[in-house]
């Protein structure tokens, strides 16, 4: 999938995931995945929007983002020039049998085991999106009876600039 | 409630009020209803007036024919739940035509939000998308700050409606009153310069052009640069169209003047922006009623796009010289920028393309023929109600056939007498719109041009205005049909009449216009037209309506069907 990481400042107020999912589904714009969190500043929370560029140019998305009012600052991180992770938690079968095979595998990917049951273990691992995937079709053979990622959280890398594009100036759209 | 101190305890609904008149508002369009029931208490001490509508979505139309004819923002006010959901209309409405607008709806406490209580809706939810931003307030403290920052929002940049959502018990709690210096908004700083390169760029494409075109939105009037855009039309000596938006940006009549653009547009209009090897384009957004087909829009022009909202470049069509900014600062620019590089209208001889237009439109004028016996042609009335009306005369009109011919047969010679609804498209626009412009401007007349469907969708407010003593005058192109879509039906359905007949005596227009507290006259002979305005125009203590029985055959052309190219312009009946 061709897609492109947002990373969106924004203010930290009632009903702006609203207005950011909203103005997505407005414009057919869609968004892959979205992790959002509060940031080290209490006023503004950050929102980590994977978005599929094939749905509308990116161009048009960080624009008519940069109209909400909330929305105090976009970043397009570009893969080669961020740090980007995302967390899984997986649970599989493993009885007593399997169980040593599991934790193999989960040493293999810097996974942890997080909680074993009678015939089930919980793996968390925190990785790039492509090893989350790796190390989901190798656990299917198993049989996965639960997944839940995260989404994608990313930063810049540091030493680096990030592309910016904060269109709301005319030094950029202006050219 | 003018003398208050900061640091006075005020109710949060005296606070709202008092926030409003530091704003400069002096007209309210409204309905009391539960929820807002505090904020109407201190409203009769205020020296805001308050006009009592009879339906909310009346309050939003109104609110933004007072915008269109002032350039003030228009404010309305209405009660929670039902109250709220009748003014998402002309919330959409102000919102797709770039209305300042600020709405005040009332909201059920906030022990009671989220539970389904009585006339509980979540208007700020439903309202995300039509509005430019909006506020639920959690505190009478926060009033004064987002009523601010409301005003601010609608007015400044693109503009645009806005709703404060206030619970009915944060109007009745008490707060310290202030009135902040200033708005901080961190994440709305809109751009009014336009940059300096791409200027000098603009210049330069104008100056290589042979063909260019400008073409003019309704972003001129929201920058209040018509007098900008004739400046630099007669110095650069190009040919200038003027979108359904933008009528009376520039003076019908001027010898640079096209006319408007689009599906009904003038066939100059449309084939000079076909032919184009440069368009001009000021505050318009490629909409497409104005491009038709658009891989086959303009194909060989290049594109300078001037707009405030920087996301409407590069929306519709890529432009080849975007600039960011108002519309007034950027025409002003570009004729300092022309008129320093000496590129004014010797740089290029442009002379065939201008004979070439000129031809285009003594060849191709409007047309229509009124026989001397009848039926009354609706192109007639609006001739003659536009030549027997004062040059300044404000035009409100609905939607519809009605719409376009008012577009195309007055005579539009200055800004802001040309309002209606280009967006959306709202049926039942023109009452309520033209009883807001005649509040903002009661010195001048104000026409409303309506048709007889839209006319049954909004017409109480006549009630309102009655009462009021807003002496409006309503002329009902009445030709008992729902006429555009009856003129779709015969042009594209095969006649295939669906669901179009009204009636022209059902209702009774003029009893019903009496009954309402208006003048009101019927006319259905030609002979009869002149004598029945000159009757209207002498009426200046109430309202009045004329229910004009014009030919249901009538079509509006020229038209360039939906989907397709504007090279296939129908000129005429004989063509469609």
């Amino acid at each position: 999938m061709q897609h492109h990481i947002l990373s969106v400042l924004v203010l930290n107020r009632p009903g702006v995931l609203t207005r950011i999912a909203g103005l997505f589904s407005r414009r057919g714009f869609n968004i892959f995945s979205l992790a959002v969190s509060p940031t080290d500043d209490e006023r503004y929370s950050r929102m980590t929007i994977v978005v599929d560029v094939e749905s509308a140019p990116l161009e048009m998305i960080t624009k008519q983002l940069n109209k909400l009012v909330p929305v105090i600052k976009i970043s397009h991180l570009a893969p080669d020039h961020s740090v980007e992770r995302e967390m899984m938690l997986i649970t599989v079968n493993a009885d007593l049998e399997q169980r040593s095979k599991v934790i193999e595998l989960a040493n293999l990917f810097d996974a942890q085991v997080v909680d074993v049951g009678t015939s089930s273990m919980m793996l968390m691992s925190a990785d790039h999106p492509e090893s989350l995937d790796t190390l989901e079709t190798l656990l299917e053979p198993f049989g996965i009876t639960d997944v839940q990622r995260t989404g994608l959280v990313a930063l810049p890398k540091l030493g680096t600039t990030p592309r910016q594009l904060r269109v709301a100036s005319a030094s950029v759209t202006g050219g | 409630m003018s003398d208050i101190r900061p640091g006075t305890k005020l109710t949060g609904a005296q606070a709202l009020i008092k926030s409003l008149e530091c704003e400069g508002v002096d007209v309210i369009f409204g309905l009391p209803g539960g929820a807002i029931l505090p904020a109407y208490d201190p409203i009769i001490e205020s020296p805001i007036r308050h006009i009592l509508v009879r339906h909310e979505q009346g309050a939003g139309h109104m609110a933004e024919g007072y915008a269109h004819a002032s350039g003030r923002p228009g404010v309305c006010m209405v009660t929670s739940g039902p109250g709220a959901t009748n003014i998402v209309t002309p919330l959409a409405d102000a919102y797709i035509d770039s209305i300042p607008m600020v709405a005040i709806t009332g909201q059920v406490s906030r022990a009671g939000i989220g539970t389904d209580a009585f006339q509980e809706v979540d208007i700020t939810g439903i309202t995300m998308p039509v509005t430019k931003h909006n506020w639920l307030i959690r505190r009478a403290a926060d009033i004064p700050t987002v009523i601010k920052e409301a005003f601010h929002i609608a007015t400044t940049g693109r503009p645009g409606p806005v709703l404060v959502d206030v619970p009915k018990d944060v109007l009745t709690e008490t707060m310290e009153w202030f009135w902040p210096d200033d708005v901080d908004l961190p994440g709305y700083k809109p751009t009014l310069k336009g940059h300096p390169k791409q200027i000098k760029q603009a210049a330069n494409l104008i100056a290589s052009s042979q063909r260019p075109v400008i073409y003019a939105g309704g972003g001129i009037l929201k920058a209040r640069a018509a007098e900008a855009l004739r400046e630099f039309a007669e110095l650069t000596n190009i040919p200038v169209v003027t979108t359904l938006m933008a009528r009376g940006a520039f003076p019908d009549g001027h010898p640079l003047h096209l006319g408007m653009p689009g599906m009904h547009g003038m066939y100059s209009a449309v084939t000079a922006m076909q032919r184009s090897d440069l368009l001009i384009t000021l505050g318009a957004r490629f909409d497409d009623r104005v491009t038709g087909k658009l891989d086959a829009f303009a194909p060989d022009a290049k594109v300078i796009h001037v707009d405030i909202d920087p996301a409407e470049l590069g929306k519709v069509r890529q432009p080849d010289v975007p600039i960011v900014g108002d519309a007034r600062v950027i025409i002003e620019a570009l004729i300092d920028e022309v008129r320093s590089d000496h590129t004014g209208d010797d740089a290029v001889d442009r002379s065939d393309w201008l004979e070439t237009v000129e031809a285009w439109k003594t060849d191709y004028p409007l047309r229509y023929t009124q026989e001397p016996g009848g039926p009354l042609k609706p192109q007639f009335v609006l001739e003659r109600l536009r030549d027997l009306s004062p040059a300044d005369t404000i035009v409100a009109a609905g939607v519809g056939q009605h719409q376009m011919w008012a577009a195309q047969f007055w005579h539009f010679t200055e800004p802001y007498t040309w309002i209606n609804s280009g967006g959306l498209g709202t049926m039942g626009f023109a009452v309520p719109a033209a009883i807001g412009a005649k509040v903002a401007m009661p010195e001048r007349t104000v026409w409303g041009v309506d048709g007889d469907g839209c006319f049954q969708m909004t017409a109480q407010e006549l009630v309102c205005a009655a009462v009021e003593q807003i002496p409006v005058k309503i002329a009902i192109l009445n030709n008992s049909y729902l006429g555009m879509v009856r003129q779709w039906q015969e042009l594209f359905y095969e006649e295939r009449y669906s669901e179009v007949y009204l009636s022209p005596d059902l209702p009774d227009y003029v009893k019903w216009a009496e009954s309402m507290g208006c003048a009101a006259f019927r006319c259905e002979h030609p002979d009869d037209v002149d004598a029945v305005i000159e009757k209207a125009n002498a009426i200046h203590d109430r309202p009045v309506v004329i229910d004009f029985r014009t030919d249901y055959r009538e079509k509006v052309f020229p038209m360039v069907p939906v989907g397709r190219s504007n090279d296939d312009i129908i000129l005429g009946p004989e063509e469609a």
